[in-house]
């Protein structure tokens, strides 16, 4: 990495500092060893031992973050990085750095007006544009995500994919759809918010009992990259246990690490004021504002 | 039919392919071009991997579910000479073991468009059957047709066709003539320069 790569990170870095400072949003640092882990079935987090103890590094700052929410920090935001068992590739590293942010009182429509207006000063680009899930799904596979079966994505996929293999979950399926028929096509000259997620999809979004049902989820794309996923906020702890309890059961079905369901958070959700939060790809963002081609190019790795 | 005994060719996970890598893909050799990670932040990962069928040289884009794996393919290039062509095929020696293999012009394909008698090249081995023939990246040849250039052009520019011993054409400076010997870039077909025996 150049020096000058180095001075355009910082400065991207205290832009971000600044629009947050204007807004009175707190910046936070949490831990980044944790005793308990995400359960996401396709986040892998990396041990690591201490005093013959696993913690874990943080996958992101979600679970800390919403902690100190629930203990009555009003909206907050951090710069920190964030590890996962992912492949070094031209978006990927096991160690990124991460943007994340919460906002009291916002559903998603507002945190995505905020987010577009922190895109709009940091790559000085055209407003975004704003599709749900269904519509850009429906628009490229033909198919409504909240009500085709099973059976028609993997009929459509293995129509509109070339792909050797098999996957279980209506899930998986949804991403193959998603990231070879989609995400290649969003290569517009200004982002594209994508909102309103299958259900099956909600992660820690909540869900509105609407037809069809839809999580309030969102995720960002800028030239076929994911940029940010944010969500406005489950505050139902039982509902969000059952979620982990359903990613534990996919994990041992496919025999990837089981991992201790993080009590402390849940426990908190149930305090956790109505707010939406974002977490953005921070070394993405910086590689998108410099055209560079990959990651290593312009992280400090 | 050939029996491999005892050999036991290694699967690779997705993760381990890398370009240049020689799998098996629907039970054609294939070399690998290109793998791309694709994975969304919270979702399943895959990897778009780019191949070359070797048997028939297709290149084709396929995706795998991150983890799956592919078994290697038993590929080996090693330096032979083509001998010579009985009309019908193509007839090779191989160098350290001068085991000899024919091959047919189909496979022999653009490679029989550098190669006289006693040339040397290499042989892709599959399974110990030749599958492909590769010239070497430079061969001097000598020009058997042309029409004349004018006399002290050596500019270089415009150029014309000239067919090789081999039946190759190619396309020469103004002013190389006929009966002379020619280096060239067997990978693009072009004419390099001039050159002795």
């Amino acid at each position: 990495m150049s020096v000058e790569v180095l001075r355009a990170r910082a400065k991207i870095i205290s832009t971000i500092r600044n629009f947050f400072v204007e807004r009175g949003v707190l910046e936070v640092e949490t831990p980044l060893l944790s005793p308990a882990t995400v359960t996401d079935p396709h986040i892998l987090s990396i041990p690591a031992i201490w005093k013959n103890q696993t913690f874990y590094l943080q996958t992101s700052p979600e679970f800390a973050m919403k902690r100190l929410l629930a203990a009555g920090s009003g909206s907050i935001f951090q710069i920190c990085k964030a590890f996962r068992q992912d492949e070094t590739a031209q978006y990927h590293h096991h160690e990124f750095t991460m943007l994340e942010w919460y906002r009291i009182g916002f559903d998603h429509h507002d945190l995505m007006n905020e987010m577009d207006e922190l895109l709009q000063r940091v790559l000085n680009c055209e407003p975004a544009e704003r599709m749900t899930y269904a519509d850009i799904f429906e628009k490229y596979t033909g198919l409504n995500p909240h009500f085709a079966s099973k059976e028609q994505f993997v009929a459509r996929a293995r129509q509109l994919v070339e792909f050797s293999g098999e996957l279980s979950d209506i899930n998986d399926w949804l991403d193959l759809l998603f990231t070879h028929c989609i995400e290649p096509k969003m290569q517009h000259d200004r982002p594209i918010f994508v909102y309103d997620y299958p259900i099956s999809q909600a992660a820690l979004a909540k869900i509105r009992y609407e037809t069809p049902k839809v999580a309030s989820r969102f995720e960002v794309y800028f030239k076929g990259i994911e940029l940010a996923n944010g969500f406005h906020e489950l505050q139902n702890s039982a509902e969000q246990r059952k979620r982990f309890e359903a990613d534990l059961a996919y994990r041992k079905l496919h025999q990837l690490p089981e991992v201790p369901i993080d009590e402390d958070f849940l426990k908190a959700l149930s305090n956790l004021p109505d707010c939406s939060g974002v977490a953005l790809g921070l070394d993405r963002l910086i590689m998108l504002k410099l055209n560079a081609k990959t990651l290593a190019d312009c992280s400090n790795q | 039919m050939r029996i491999l005994m005892g050999v036991e060719m290694a699967f690779f996970s997705t993760n381990e392919i890398r370009n240049g890598m020689k799998v098996m893909i629907d039970n054609d050799p294939c070399l690998i071009l290109s793998n791309e990670y694709v994975k969304p932040g919270k979702g399943q990962a895959f990897n778009r991997i780019k191949y070359r069928n070797l048997k028939n040289g297709r290149t084709v884009e396929r995706t795998y579910k991150s983890g799956d794996s592919l078994e290697g393919a038993d590929i080996a290039d090693v330096e032979a000479q083509y001998l010579y062509n009985d009309g019908s095929h193509w007839h090779f020696m191989v160098k350290e073991t001068f085991e000899q293999f024919a091959m047919d012009p189909d496979h022999v394909a653009d490679a029989g468009l550098w190669m006289k008698e006693q040339s040397d090249c290499m042989l892709t081995l599959w399974n110990g059957s030749p599958l492909a023939v590769i010239p070497p990246n430079f061969v001097v040849l000598k020009i058997v047709e042309t029409d004349p250039g004018v006399r002290g052009d050596t500019s270089g520019g415009g150029g014309k066709p000239a067919k090789l011993e081999t039946g190759a054409v190619v396309r020469v400076p103004l002013f190389v003539q006929q009966g002379e010997l020619i280096k060239v870039d067997t990978r693009n077909g072009e004419y390099v320069s001039r050159a002795k025996e």
